[in-house]
């Protein structure tokens, strides 16, 4: 269903694109957190890279543990456990020969249970649930991404480190959903998904 | 950015080495981990564990030793450390009596803390912990991540740290650790904003009479900007707003904090310890039964201070905090 080598090269693109964009992720952090956002990931993603440089997966739901596991393992924080948990569910899900909409889906749960947010709390929850909507109906592109990020910016923070801010979070960008935007404009990018 | 360190990125490897070769009579460094842990000879006794990002020094490794923690786990600067390496300051504490985890209550601590203790579940070792939640300026409420733990948890580790070295068991360290976190109270502000080494730049910018108030120990913004004021007038507006929290009687004893965030010398955290007192003391007739000044839970180089009031509910946890220890930072 879902092709493992072009998973690989959407997995290691998403750690290129968070590399590239370290500091703009770590002012969007700046404003409503505490600067390091782009950093822990960043950290992250070198991980990543040297765990996937030169291995070839079988299996995708191999390759998904694998990268659950070092973000977990490397990144810290809360998005460790966050993005680790979202990969680590898609492992499990990826056991059920899943199509993308549901192996999303399955990372948004283990995103879900892990930090318990809901959408319209100003986190990457807001960029996962809306993205698994365009999947399903085909409207998945940059600006559709881009459209869902600016969403973020008049939500009030209700849940991680935003929150102790009130007010003053609105009218920033949330870091988590950024770099969850990163995440699917690589999956496009890596023709994952074959609209 | 003026500091002194080599590659950002190497700031707590090297950090943690200079620490443990510094004070190698007192602690050790658990080879390829980010903990250290204490050179005290086990007998059985609960295993104290805490941790969090680095930048809060001397939190938390400075609290390892005899008395205090069994072991202190650090995170990348501001950053929760990660599951494994709480596991392992699990199992360097572990002396058959079960582990106690003092967790600040960070969405990151609270996770990776919280998966540690699964791991360390699946090895048979037990393993209870306290969410500590003292800062006060954060409403608690569904919509916040609740609050902050803050410099109140010097309090819990050296209360509980006590108790465990008296042999008192993971369940009534539980107790004790659940009581002490209904009794603890913080408040901090800052004059000037914190640098994390790898991010390169300050947290937030102040203009020359600013102050950021009601903020947390990891550099974020405060809830509100305010005016400096003299050091009576912050004392006053902590003291209010602790007040308000608190409702404290007359003859009423208290444990207190006054804790610099970093970059405010002693000279100006004592000028606050007086004000503090006159308000507190003087006006207020509480009984401080027990003081302490100093940088104990800071925020790598920000300038501030913050108040951490424990009402004491009990005079074992005067004899606690009293009791004599063997470690870096107290």
């Amino acid at each position: 269903m879902v092709d493992v080598k072009k998973v690989q090269s959407w997995l290691t693109l998403f750690g290129e694109k968070v590399t590239e964009n370290k500091e703009h992720l770590n002012q969007l952090d700046t404003a409503i957190g505490d600067g390091d956002h782009g950093s822990n990931l960043t950290r992250g993603a070198a991980a990543v890279k040297e765990k996937l440089d030169g291995q070839s997966y079988d299996e995708l739901t191999d390759l998904f543990k694998d990268v659950g596991m070092v973000l977990v393992s490397k990144v810290g924080g809360a998005s460790g456990p966050l993005y680790g948990s979202a990969f680590i569910s898609m492992a499990k899900e990826a056991k059920n020969d899943a199509d993308l909409s549901q192996l999303i889906t399955a990372g948004l749960d283990g995103i879900v249970k892990r930090g318990n947010a809901k959408t319209g709390e100003k986190t990457m929850v807001d960029m996962w649930s809306p993205v698994i909507d365009s999947i399903k109906d085909g409207s998945l592109s940059d600006e559709s991404i881009d459209e869902i990020l600016q969403k973020t910016k008049d939500m009030k923070a209700s849940k991680g480190r935003a929150s102790y801010l009130g007010d003053r979070s609105i009218g920033h960008i949330d870091p988590g959903a950024q770099s969850s935007a990163y995440l699917f404009q690589a999956l496009i990018e890596a023709g994952v998904i074959n609209e | 950015m003026k500091k002194i360190i080599n590659e950002p990125d190497h700031v707590v490897d090297e950090m943690l080495n200079g620490l443990a070769f510094a004070y190698d009579s007192l602690v050790t460094r658990i080879p390829e981990t980010t903990v250290i842990a204490r050179k005290v000879e086990k007998s059985n006794k609960v295993g104290l564990v805490s941790g969090g990002g680095s930048g809060h020094e001397p939190s938390h490794a400075g609290f390892v030793g005899k008395g205090m923690l069994s072991a202190a786990v650090a995170g990348q600067v501001f950053t929760s450390p990660t599951p494994d390496q709480v596991l392992e300051g699990i199992k360097a504490a572990d002396e058959g009596a079960g582990v106690f985890l003092v967790i600040k209550n960070y969405t990151g601590d609270v996770m990776n803390f919280d998966m540690a203790k699964e791991l360390a579940e699946l090895e048979d070792i037990d393993v209870e912990f306290v969410i500590v939640d003292d800062d006060i300026a954060v409403e608690d409420s569904t919509f916040t991540a609740g609050r902050r733990g803050v410099a109140g948890t010097v309090f819990m580790h050296k209360i509980l740290g006590a108790a465990a070295d008296s042999g008192a068991s993971l369940s009534e360290i539980k107790e004790l650790a659940d009581k002490v976190n209904e009794q603890l109270f913080s408040i901090g502000l800052a004059l000037s904003p914190a640098t994390n080494p790898e991010v390169g730049k300050p947290g937030f910018e102040l203009e020359d009479q600013e102050i950021e108030f009601g903020i947390g120990i990891h550099g974020e913004p405060g809830y509100r900007r305010e005016t400096l004021q003299p050091s009576k007038e912050l004392a006053k507006e902590f003291v209010t707003q602790l007040k308000k929290e608190m409702n404290w009687s007359e003859s009423d004893r208290y444990a207190a904090l006054v804790n610099g965030m970093g970059a405010t010398p002693l000279m100006e955290q004592f000028v606050f310890m007086n004000d503090v007192k006159k308000l507190l003391v003087d006006d207020e007739k509480l009984d401080l039964a027990f003081r302490k000044v100093g940088d104990y839970m800071t925020a790598i180089d920000m300038a501030g201070v913050s108040l951490t009031l424990l009402k004491i509910e009990d005079d074992q946890w005067l004899d606690y905090l009293n009791a004599p220890v063997d470690v870096i930072g107290w």
